[in-house]
């Protein structure tokens, strides 16, 4: 199985600092009632690492948080898998002082497995290195994640506007941007 | 196809396509550096559209959102409503009753075939041939006369929603629907005849723009451009989501990769979405089209969540990032045409430009929905 597989691949890059789920069958619904708890106790930042999630309820397999030194090379592990690229995206933790940057990638066989890797940088200077070296179609989605948020993706070709005005210097989708 | 003549870079012109061309089927550029007739290099300039529609996503509530998917793609709308309101009722746990799928799946396969339809007779337009684009147009307003009767619109259609449907089908739409199946089946062999089998389409078509499987995965491609390049792969196979796995259909695989095996997938394609219409209607359940039990206000617990469908232009997904409040907190439209758009660039190099328009065609754009 392709998820298990990937799994040990990021287990690997990864090593996990949390203790392992004891349930393993149905970890996504228990890792989101964790999550749930320690909101209302107290914010503790997800640590880095790889968490299989139940399909049913959020629609990936595979979740990994890495740090943006890591990015390379967790993508260079899902592009030797034969995964191919779906999108990529940013979410702005304000509250946080982060922005999210989210990778999503999929297969085209029947081994059915979504990986989503993402990655957290500071809010007020957002780089992550590019991946354009390893997914030639990142290429646009980058551009779009820098139009929208502001995230400088370092040894990118050709960073600039793709949707917004050749002329913009706003990142529309920070939560705090006023139009 | 390979040049016959050898390229020099030093004796290039620049060449504007767009924005506002018919070839490129709406306000795209692409910037072309040219030798003679052969394309040196071309960069795509998109965004003359781009309404931002993914921060209307955080500025609505559910509900209100959901008028903003058809405004996407204006050909084959409710494949991107389905895939909308499928992530929110997973994500809240809204149950929607069987015929509501049922209904749902007819729904988007009808809008399927009107938007290969549309597809079909702008690009043979593309090529030359004008004729078949006004048989289609007739095919595709019968189509959009069902669709009109029951959703209340004809293009952008605001018919699904969270745990159902806005209106249920009537025994005229189910006639309707009946007689249309055995009409477009005459109509693809009309358009087999007409279309397929010429000798001058085939020449201009065979081995025109060849994709690898490769480049198809190091760029995302999905739909017909994937298909057409030998992989097997439809959202509606490999992650079955609502009444799909109830249906049988197969999947037209081209191993060819140039430009007439796309246009030969989306043909195959339509018989398919009419195997799944017949299927759909013989099968459907009676029952109530909304569920008894429904939340007043759509607040989904606070995580993350993914759904992809496949849409006409192939495989579309919706990442809702929830704070368990009444808007959303990012919703993010990952769009099947952008990745296939993307592509064009690298894969254009040394075709002459003819044939550059012609594999355009056989991507089969519509700039809203990569704008968004």
């Amino acid at each position: 199985m392709i998820i298990e597989k990937t799994k040990l691949a990021f287990q690997k890059l990864l090593p996990s600092t949390e203790p392992e789920p004891p349930a393993v069958e149905d970890p996504g619904e228990e890792v989101e009632e964790e999550k749930g708890k320690k909101a209302k106790v107290k914010k503790e930042p997800r640590q880095n690492g790889v968490i299989e999630c139940d399909y049913a309820v959020h629609g990936y397999h595979l979740d990994a948080q890495v740090a943006p030194d890591q990015l390379i090379e967790a993508v260079t592990i899902v592009d030797e898998a034969e995964f191919f690229i779906e999108s990529i995206t940013g979410v702005d933790w304000i509250k946080e002082g982060q922005i999210e940057v989210v990778y999503d990638f999929s297969r085209y066989d029947f081994d059915t497995c979504r990986v989503v890797i993402r990655t957290r940088v500071d809010r007020n200077n957002p780089v992550v290195p590019t991946i354009t070296s390893i997914y030639a179609g990142a290429n646009w989605h980058e551009r779009e994640t820098h139009d929208f948020f502001g995230i400088k993706f370092d040894g990118h070709p050709h960073l600039i506007p793709l949707l917004l005005p050749e002329d913009a210097d706003f990142h529309p989708l920070l939560k705090d941007f006023k139009a | 196809m390979s040049s016959p003549i050898q390229l020099q870079p030093d004796e290039t012109f620049v060449l504007n396509v767009g924005p506002q061309h018919p070839a490129t089927h709406g306000v795209l550029r692409v910037k072309m550096e040219m030798n003679g007739e052969y394309i040196v290099d071309a960069e795509t300039v998109i965004g003359y559209i781009h309404r931002m529609h993914e921060k209307m996503g955080e500025n609505k509530t559910y509900p209100q959102y959901l008028m903003n998917l058809s405004r996407m793609d204006y050909l084959g709308a409710l494949g991107y409503s389905h895939g909308h309101v499928l992530v929110v009722e997973k994500a809240a746990g809204i149950e929607v009753p069987e015929r509501a799928e049922y209904i749902r799946a007819i729904m988007v396969e009808l809008n399927r075939v009107a938007s290969h339809l549309f597809w079909f007779g702008a690009f043979v337009m593309d090529l030359g041939g004008f004729s078949p684009l006004m048989y289609a147009l007739q095919d595709r307003e019968y189509i959009l006369d069902m669709l009109e009767a029951v959703t209340g619109s004809r293009l952008t259609y605001c018919y699904f929603r969270f745990g159902g449907l806005y209106n249920d089908i009537d025994d005229d739409f189910i006639d309707a629907a009946r007689r249309f199946i055995p009409r477009m089946r005459k109509s693809l062999i009309k358009y087999d005849k007409l279309v397929t089998g010429n000798i001058i389409f085939r020449k201009r078509l065979e081995g025109n723009a060849l994709l690898s499987k490769e480049t198809c995965r190091k760029y995302g491609a999905s739909s017909a451009v994937a298909r057409g390049s030998g992989i097997n792969f439809d959202v509606r196979k490999n992650e079955p989501y609502s009444v799909y796995p109830d249906f049988d259909f197969d999947v037209p695989v081209y191993h060819e990769g140039d430009s007439l095996a796309r246009y030969m997938v989306r043909m195959e394609e339509m018989e398919q979405s009419l195997r799944i219409i017949e299927q759909g209607l013989d099968k459907l359940p009676d029952g109530p089209i909304m569920p008894k039990k429904k939340p007043k206000l759509i607040k989904p617990p606070a995580g993350d969540y993914y759904q992809a469908v496949e849409t006409a232009r192939g495989s579309f997904g919706v990442r809702l990032v929830s704070d368990g409040t009444k808007t959303p907190y990012r919703l993010k439209l990952r769009s099947p045409t952008y990745s296939n758009m993307h592509l064009f660039d690298e894969s254009c190099r040394g075709m002459m430009i003819m044939d550059a328009l012609a594999f355009m065609g056989s991507l089969d754009l519509v700039i809203p929905e990569i704008d968004r």
